[in-house]
């Protein structure tokens, strides 16, 4: 067995103060100054603790108030009130929802799994991985106990090509194709985002964080430079159609990705014929043809493919599709064509929450990338300023590279122990056993169906309530 | 004649926030324009405006029902000094399941003890799917029939035969469609404990414990207790095995589904700790699952234990929804189950990994149709009772579920709600609930008094109970009974045909 996998966290403090759903908005005429006025009385000593940050010249209130209303519905003269807050609304967009946005900023920060009270508020369904559920076991299925620790829950996977068989000569040997993978214990491997405000000190951050978390950072070869000379173990470049070749990528590179393009095979051939060791990974659009590009792949014999979609997880071509069922689409045709053990199938784009990991590989990948994540980890607000040249509002590329590494750490160790809840009610104990599980999935567009379709009937003078 | 007819519920009584400013939708504004003609107090049939010393103030602005008033004061005014405007506090509560429609008319429902008459939505939430977008279907002139539409509450039978296995174990019924689900001691303070004990009680129905023992104050109630065995064995005896008519085993809860419980080491109080056989200030797990559980085999000797220390309590089994609820199901029936209770993965008020309560199990509406199909296929649905919980806000949706196979419903959400839970879904930080709640710090408890609490609970399971009677007449039945399973009685927006 593997030795335990733990990813160490601990608090790493916000360099601007977040953006908060609600704020307060407290009157100062009309007050009766009471001897005991409610604000004394805060619970969480709000008031009292209240600061300005001198670099943003902001309130700390709004950031510690907890919503429980108590100075609202105490104040003698109503001199207190809450109201949402529309720079939150406006944060990030449809997709990159305020929720999603907050939610992740806090697992940066604590490196906790988000816990709360009450049963859970959200929409009943929605798009996407929103619309399945993951199983439980209980009575008649064991569950795992991983979180607590007192069971073993394996997350590790390997990337490249898993013979069928083993062969073996006369003496005992082995004998044929040697084992060439590489292993990584989180089944994340994290990816330069699409834009951001980024410095050599952010991409080193990553490529640190990368490092410690024993996965990969997957970025363009033009964006390594001297800053990240020294984690070419812990780095996947992206070879580019006009690369002098692998002479360029840094020592110790493990992993190299090509993407899907009229040559894709000349440039294959190239980094094969200069380092046979390297592992390739090719990149394909998720995208009409996704299949047969996939097959067609695995004649040649690539051992890793990665299934890219949008950020916003559909498609990239029809925007009405999405990503989970493009995964299942390419993973059922693997599996129909009997070849599917022989390659590792990696998915991107839209993968925001640690549910989208469990839900990407149920539905059958082996791994994800992961990219805006790791830049929102670091207090990004998805207000694209950057994309226009502007200047970044939370000075993303004036941060250290070890903060930045620490933000990252302590997200993906808040995903790894969300990925065990969820495999441990499973009672699933390898990573490698939740790929392609769906028999342990429920999806709305069968449940919903097979339970309210016949409820459509309304004859005439029938009355709704 | 029947039984029921004996039973007695009790009397609402009026009973308002405990908050100095209760949150309503609207807020009216009196400019200095006001001349104190009294107009207003006069038309508002709501009683929003007071005439206090020759002047005139908002003294409910919760009462307001904003543009659904008949006769808006803010118009009638002969000198235009008033206002109406949507109350910006209003938008801060809730969430999409308990919307801040949902909650501001719990609460009505709990000083008043009846339904909202405008102003508010009180039968849906925002969530975009199951209940919400299910409507119980009423045909033309079913009214007609059955008790007619004005006889007395007492022709209209909402209650529930719990055993309907027939063995020797005690032949129980609840007088309403409902009982308390179990939140344990040191989740909730004593005081939230008691009240809705007390409230279930009178209503002649039962509560849980939970999974934190059974505090001797509970002992007056014992009759209308369920004790909970969960997988901790917290605070398990066989003297309070004993003392109930009903023990609950705890397999999975909706909140989180297949994981265990974790209570804070500061949340171990020395009463706490006490109570549950524990070291003060230690966290204390609740493993998942039963380590003694892995069959249905290993579940029956689990029920036979329970009754051969109580042979005739009635075993209920609580599980939530995985993909094979069904087989679930019919296992625990063979076990010896009386009730199955199934929490969906909605529901829960404990605190829990956000990513279980959204992604793990499936709703209560997709598990309830499921499980009652696969009972009556297995011929033995009338054996069993089938509790429906995890998610149920209001009235509809207790029908709403009963027609789609449950024969009753557990809460908890809405027994908070109308002790003023506003959603804020803190509850575990900290101190614990800032309202006094759910929590066990002795300062934030005494927020709650006991008679204030048990009275709140009951004035909304009685508006509850008037509108499930009005339901069951308006389908044109006598009982509720006759309603469940009845899909045909529901219609879902999504599959309507245009």
């Amino acid at each position: 067995m593997p030795s335990k996998y733990v990813i160490h966290t601990k608090p790493v403090s916000h360099r601007f103060e977040p953006v908060t759903r609600s704020g307060i908005i407290a009157w100062e005429e009309g007050c009766l100054k009471c001897a005991v006025c409610v604000k004394k009385q805060c619970v969480y000593g709000v008031y009292e603790n209240r600061a300005l940050d001198s670099r943003q010249m902001i309130d700390s209130i709004d950031n510690q108030c907890m919503n429980c209303l108590r100075c609202v519905q105490g104040c003698p003269k109503e001199l207190i009130h809450k109201s949402l807050n529309p720079e939150f609304k406006a944060l990030g967009d449809s997709y990159w929802s305020p929720e999603i946005i907050a939610r992740l900023w806090y697992q940066a920060e604590t490196g906790k799994i988000p816990v709360s009270g009450s049963g859970y508020p959200g929409p009943f369904s929605g798009p996407g991985f929103d619309s399945m559920w993951t199983d439980m076991s209980e009575i008649v299925r064991p569950t795992r106990d991983g979180i607590h620790g007192r069971e073993y829950i394996s997350t590790a996977i390997d990337l490249g090509r898993t013979p069928p068989y083993l062969k073996f000569t006369g003496s005992g040997d082995l004998n044929g194709e040697s084992l060439s993978v590489v292993d990584i214990p989180l089944p994340i491997i994290l990816r330069l985002p699409g834009f951001g405000s980024l410095s050599d000190e952010t991409i080193k951050g990553w490529a640190m964080a990368a490092r410690r978390l024993g996965t990969l950072m997957s970025l363009p070869e033009g964006r390594i430079n001297d800053a990240v000379k020294d984690f070419g173990e812990w780095l996947m470049p992206v070879i580019s159609p006009d690369s002098p070749g692998p002479g360029s990528v840094p020592e110790g590179v493990r992993l190299v990705e090509v993407p899907w393009s009229a040559d894709w095979k000349g440039i294959v051939r190239n980094i094969e014929e200069k380092d046979p060791s390297l592992l390739i990974s090719v990149k394909i659009p998720m995208a009409e043809g996704m299949e047969e590009k996939a097959l067609s792949l695995v004649e040649e014999g690539i051992s890793i493919i990665h299934l890219e979609a949008g950020p916003d997880g559909r498609f990239l071509d029809d925007r009405t599709q999405y990503m989970k069922d493009g995964i299942r689409f390419v993973h059922t045709k693997l599996v129909g064509e009997g070849v599917r053990d022989e390659l590792t199938l990696l998915a991107s784009g839209g993968l925001a929450m640690a549910e989208h990991v469990a839900k990407a590989m149920i539905c059958g990948a082996d791994s994800v990338f992961i990219d805006f994540p790791i830049l929102i980890a670091l207090e990004c607000r998805m207000c694209r300023r950057c994309t226009k040249e502007l200047s970044c509002p939370v000075e993303i590329d004036a941060a250290p590279s070890t903060w930045v590494a620490a933000r990252v750490i302590n997200l993906l160790g808040a995903w790894h122990n969300q990925l065990l809840e969820v495999m441990g009610a499973m009672g699933i104990r390898d990573a490698r056993r939740l790929r392609g599980e769906e028999g342990r999935a429920m999806f709305f567009e069968d449940l919903d169906r097979s339970v309210f379709g016949s409820m459509g009937d309304v004859e005439e003078g029938c009355e709704l309530e | 004649m029947n039984r029921h007819n004996k039973f007695e519920f009790p009397e609402v009584i009026k009973t308002p926030s405990r908050f100095r400013n209760p949150i309503g939708k609207y807020r009216l504004n009196r400019t200095g324009d006001c001349i104190a003609c009294g107009k207003c107090v006069e038309i508002c049939p709501y009683g929003v405006h007071v005439m206090k010393r020759g002047r005139v103030f908002v003294k409910n602005h919760y009462l307001c029902v904003g543009p659904d008033c008949p006769e808006p004061c803010h118009e009638a005014c002969p000198v235009q000094a008033l206002s109406l405007k949507r109350n910006p506090d209003f938008d801060v509560m809730g969430d999409f399941r308990w919307p801040p429609d949902l909650l501001a008319s719990t609460w009505h429902m709990a000083e008043f003890g009846e339904m909202p008459q405008a102003g508010l939505e009180y039968r849906i939430g925002d969530s975009g799917g199951g209940f919400d977008k299910l409507r119980l279907k009423f045909k033309d002139g079913a009214s007609g029939h059955g008790s007619g539409p004005d006889g007395p509450d007492e022709d209209v039978d909402l209650g529930l035969d719990l055993n309907r296995r027939n063995d020797n174990a005690h032949r129980i019924r609840a007088e309403v469609p409902f009982y308390g689900g179990g939140m344990s001691y040191g989740s909730v303070s004593i005081t939230t404990m008691l009240s809705r004990i007390k409230a279930f009680a009178a209503l002649g129905t039962f509560c849980c414990t939970g999974e934190g023992g059974y505090p001797d104050e509970l002992k007056p109630y014992d009759d209308n207790v369920i004790t909970q065995v969960a997988t901790g064995l917290f605070g398990v005896k066989e003297e309070t095995i004993r003392r109930v008519k009903i023990v609950e085993f705890k397999y999975a809860q909706g909140a989180k589904p297949g994981l265990g419980g974790h209570l804070l080491g500061d949340k171990v109080t020395p009463g706490v700790a006490r109570m549950r056989e524990a070291v003060v200030g230690y966290p204390l797990f609740s493993p998942f699952p039963f380590h003694s559980v892995y069959s249905v085999e290993d579940h029956k000797k689990h029920v036979d234990w329970i009754k051969a220390i109580n042979p005739r309590a009635l075993v209920s089994v609580k599980v939530s929804t995985p993909n094979d609820v069904d087989m679930v199901a019919v296992g625990s029936y063979y076990a010896g189950a009386h009730i199955i209770h199934l929490d969906g993965s909605y529901g829960g008020t404990g605190a829990a990994p956000d990513i279980a309560k959204k992604n793990i199990a499936m709703p209560i509406e997709y598990a309830i149709p499921k499980v009652h199909r696969f009972l009556q296929d297995e011929g033995v649905r009338d054996k069993i009772t089938v509790i429906a919980s995890g998610g149920l806000r209001t009235p509809h949706d207790v029908a709403k579920i009963i027609a789609l196979g449950a024969d009753g419903v557990c809460t908890g959400t809405a027994d908070l709600v109308a002790l003023e839970c506003i959603r804020c879904h803190n509850c575990e930080s900290g101190r614990g609930c800032a309202r006094g709640i759910a929590t066990t710090d002795p300062e934030l408890m005494k927020l709650i008094e006991f008679e204030w609490g048990t009275q709140r609970v009951l004035n909304m399971f009685l508006a509850w109970r008037k509108e499930l009677i009005r339901i069951i007449r308006k389908f044109g039945m006598k009982s509720l009974k006759e309603l469940v399973g009845r899909t045909d009685c529901l219609a879902h927006l999504d599959y309507m045909k245009k």
